[in-house]
């Protein structure tokens, strides 16, 4: 039965088991002359009782079957394998086992006409893996169903007066959500899990050192063994410092002019001019970032540009100040929404307390309100750290791609998203070190960012501790 | 609203001015004729009344009557309610605080104000006392501002349970605690006048007491306006009680007097608690 069926079957089940219990504690209360305390819950959650013991056994099987089934099926079609096929390594096992697993799909299978002896092995093989297919199938299908009833038939036992439905469907309940927590925290850690792994992949092709303090980035490698070419340079002690140079541009524009207008919303603007302008500001932050790009590329740098040459430099055409203010205003709304957030929250008897001892207000804004609101302050800027960071799109166009170690922000630079995104753009061999410098780089993003989050909790929780 | 302006009316009749003794020889706050308006609506209507020096006035009254409203234009802090608007005149020391000249930042340091609710900064204990002395310059070194610490401490009682604990934040402190610290932070900045709003109605009996303690303490040196829910606490602490209904200033007399032989109707029903 293929596995829409199944499903639906499953549901179906899962319903009539819904209402049977319902109906049998319905039955059981009036059987006691419908006393009002017979049951120890509603009828609905009896119902709901018997519906999860026949959903929850029979779906965790059908979830470990599809799990393993392919997995445990290949190997049993690779033991029935001819013995020198056996032998093969497990790269070529890899691709003929693919082949198989294609043949067997295809419309016709059994067609042994073929009479060189590989195609034969293929053909068998195929058929096997067909049948053994179908027999998992056949088995998945009854087992889940039989458990589904079982279960059910369960379920209706428990239907007795004193049977806790309702503290059982809480539990399940909170399980539940239990469960979705745990998918996420489980998918970052997976994801973490394989950079991780990736990264060691290129760390065995170029030394750890290299990677972390050589200041060269160029890494463009052979593709054909039979190619002349570099053989790659993987320091990419430029990218983080072009990385870190732009972010500290844009905060040096987000986090005052953030600030600033955080002060004025929530201290200084009246309940109009806020309730206008707070959107406004917010709406910085839905802008496309490809239309920040090409407003940085083609309306900021150039200006820039000409004002370094009538100033006496000689900037480049694109260069880290002209993405670094872009993305500054950018993350304006990162800073200014949070701050006036958190700023709006001091309480007003705390702004009372120091205009009744004599200070104006920007001495009590200052002494005492930014004081109680540091900490969701502080997570605002590390938000908007965080954002700058892991920006990519106004990088590419307007602060280039030359791996160049400088901090002169009238420079061209590069930073480590955009060399993520040209390492993994148009044909790329998989396993080339190249490919797997991306993992690298994306590891070496992730503890970046990780290092500003702890950095942050550990703002936030000194100051909770001294002030709540 | 007109509910509330009818029933305005019906006392109207009862009330022409102010009964009892709301002047004093010797004043140091001199209100005449004083209107609040929150926005449109008027929360105080006419109301005469002088504070004399070193004297704990008392406040007393049904919620809402306005005496938080009239407590808060002595000292201005009506300013930062933007819709609030005063009229008439209130004098301190025979100088008009409502005078456009006036600078009400300065008059808050000469005016201090305890709350209803304890509100210490998220700071020290130590530098919540010392904001008002570096807000102001009061003191020129840090052995100055210690000393001025520890007195202000010592004056509002708090001293010896937090001489060890300076240096913790002043809001881990219990709420009486608390109470004396915002005390200690008003008087640190030696004002001439302590305002206070329901300054115990948050604490146990016990931390109240000692609180009242103090008021009667600090009126050798200060003149001091409170606002209480307490009779009990009114006729403990105070020399006059001013009795306030519906925004108006009904009667004033000295404590004794008011409690045991009221002039107005209004004043008697309120202590004998028919109403409030
Ligand atoms: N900030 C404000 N805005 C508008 N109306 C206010 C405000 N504060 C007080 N009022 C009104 O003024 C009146 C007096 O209030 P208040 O002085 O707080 O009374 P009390 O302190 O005697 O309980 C009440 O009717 C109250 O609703
Ligand atoms: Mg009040």
């Amino acid at each position: 039965m293929p596995i829409k069926f199944l499903l639906i079957t499953l549901l179906a089940l899962l319903l009539f088991g819904y209402f049977i219990g319902r109906k049998r504690s319905l039955a059981l209360k009036a059987n006691n002359g419908g006393a009002k305390k017979t049951l120890h819950s509603l009828p609905k959650y009896y119902g709901f009782l018997v519906s999860l013991w026949a959903g929850i056994p029979a779906l965790i099987i059908l979830l470990l079957w599809t799990a393993f089934d392919t997995t445990i099926i290949t190997s049993m079609t690779v033991s029935q394998l001819p013995e020198q096929t056996q032998q093969l390594s497990q790269d070529e096992l890899g691709l003929l086992m693919n082949e198989i697993i294609n043949l067997s799909q295809a419309d016709k299978i059994s067609d042994v006409s073929a009479n060189d002896a590989k195609m034969l092995i293929k053909q068998t093989a195929a058929n096997n893996f067909a049948r053994f297919s179908h027999i998992s199938n056949l088995a998945k299908t009854v087992l889940v169903l039989v458990m589904a009833l079982m279960g059910l038939l369960l379920g209706l036992r428990y239907i007795r007066a004193e049977t806790r439905a309702r503290n059982y469907v809480e539990t399940a309940i909170k399980l539940t959500m239990m469960g979705c927590a745990s998918i996420a925290i489980l998918t970052t850690f997976g994801i973490i899990f394989s950079v991780l792994l990736e990264s060691l992949q290129f760390f065995k092709a170029v030394p750890i050192t290299e990677f972390l303090f050589g200041t060269t980035w160029s890494p463009q490698t052979a593709i054909r063994p039979d190619q002349v070419g570099s053989s790659g340079s993987f320091g990419a002690l430029p990218l983080f410092v072009g990385t870190l140079l732009i972010a500290f541009i844009a905060m040096l524009v987000a986090v005052p002019l953030g600030l600033m207008s955080a002060i004025y919303l929530s201290e200084y603007a009246s309940q109009k001019v806020r309730t206008v302008v707070k959107p406004i500001l917010e709406i910085l932050a839905g802008i496309p970032t490809v239309v920040y790009g090409f407003f940085a590329a083609l309306t900021v740098a150039p200006v820039i540009r000409d004002m370094g040459e009538s100033m006496g430099f000689h900037p480049a055409s694109e260069s880290a100040l002209a993405a670094g203010l872009v993305m500054g205003v950018m993350i304006i709304p990162f800073v200014s929404s949070l701050s006036d957030d958190v700023l709006s929250a001091v309480p007003q008897a705390m702004r009372d307390g120091s205009y009744g001892m004599g200070a104006t207000k920007s001495e009590t804004i200052k002494k005492v309100v930014i004081p109680a609101a540091l900490p969701g302050i502080v997570a605002g800027i590390l938000l908007a750290a965080s954002r700058a960071i892991g920006e990519t799109m106004i990088v590419v166009m307007a602060a280039g791609l030359a791996a160049k170690m400088t901090v002169n922000p009238m420079e061209a630079v590069t930073t480590v998203t955009v060399q993520i995104v040209t390492l993994l753009t148009g044909d790329q061999e998989f396993d080339s070190p190249k490919t797997l410098a991306a993992f690298a780089l994306g590891l070496g993003l992730f503890m970046v960012t990780l290092i500003l989050n702890v950095i942050s909790l550990h703002v936030v929780r000194k100051y909770r501790e001294q002030y709540e | 609203m007109t509910e509330a302006i009818e029933k305005r009316d019906e006392f109207d009749v009862e009330i022409k001015g102010t009964v009892g003794k709301p002047f004093a020889d010797d004043p140091k706050f001199e209100s005449r004729n004083v209107d609040v308006f929150y926005g449109d609506k008027q929360a105080i209507f006419d109301v005469n009344l002088d504070i004399a020096k070193n004297e704990i006035v008392a406040m007393i009254g049904p919620s809402g009557c306005g005496k938080s409203t009239y407590l808060r234009c002595l000292n201005r802090m009506n300013d930062t309610i933007p819709i609030c608007r005063v009229t008439g005149h209130i004098k301190l020391d025979g100088e008009d605080i409502y005078d456009k000249h006036q600078d009400p930042v300065l008059l808050r340091a000469r005016v201090g104000m305890v709350f209803q609710k304890a509100n210490p900064f998220p700071k020290s204990i130590y530098d919540n006392v010392a904001y008002g002395a570096r807000l102001h310059g009061l003191t020129s070194n840090k052995t100055e501002l210690d000393d001025l610490v520890e007195k202000s401490l010592i004056r509002a009682g708090l001293f010896k349970e937090v001489k060890d604990d300076l240096h913790k934040p002043g809001t881990g402190l219990s709420g009486g605690q608390q109470q004396r610290l915002c005390i200690a932070r008003t008087i640190a900045v030696d004002p001439e006048v302590i305002l206070m709003d329901e300054p115990t109605s948050a604490l146990d009996p016990i931390a109240t007491a000692l609180i009242e303690e103090l008021m009667i303490e600090l009126s050798a040196k200060y003149t001091i306006a409170i606002v209480t829910h307490s009779m009990q606490q009114a006729a403990r602490v105070s020399n006059r009680t001013a009795y306030f209904h519906l925004g108006k200033l009904v009667e004033v007399n000295d404590t004794d007097s008011v409690f045991t032989n009221p002039e107005h109707q209004l004043t008697e029903n309120y202590i004998t608690g028919r109403f409030g």
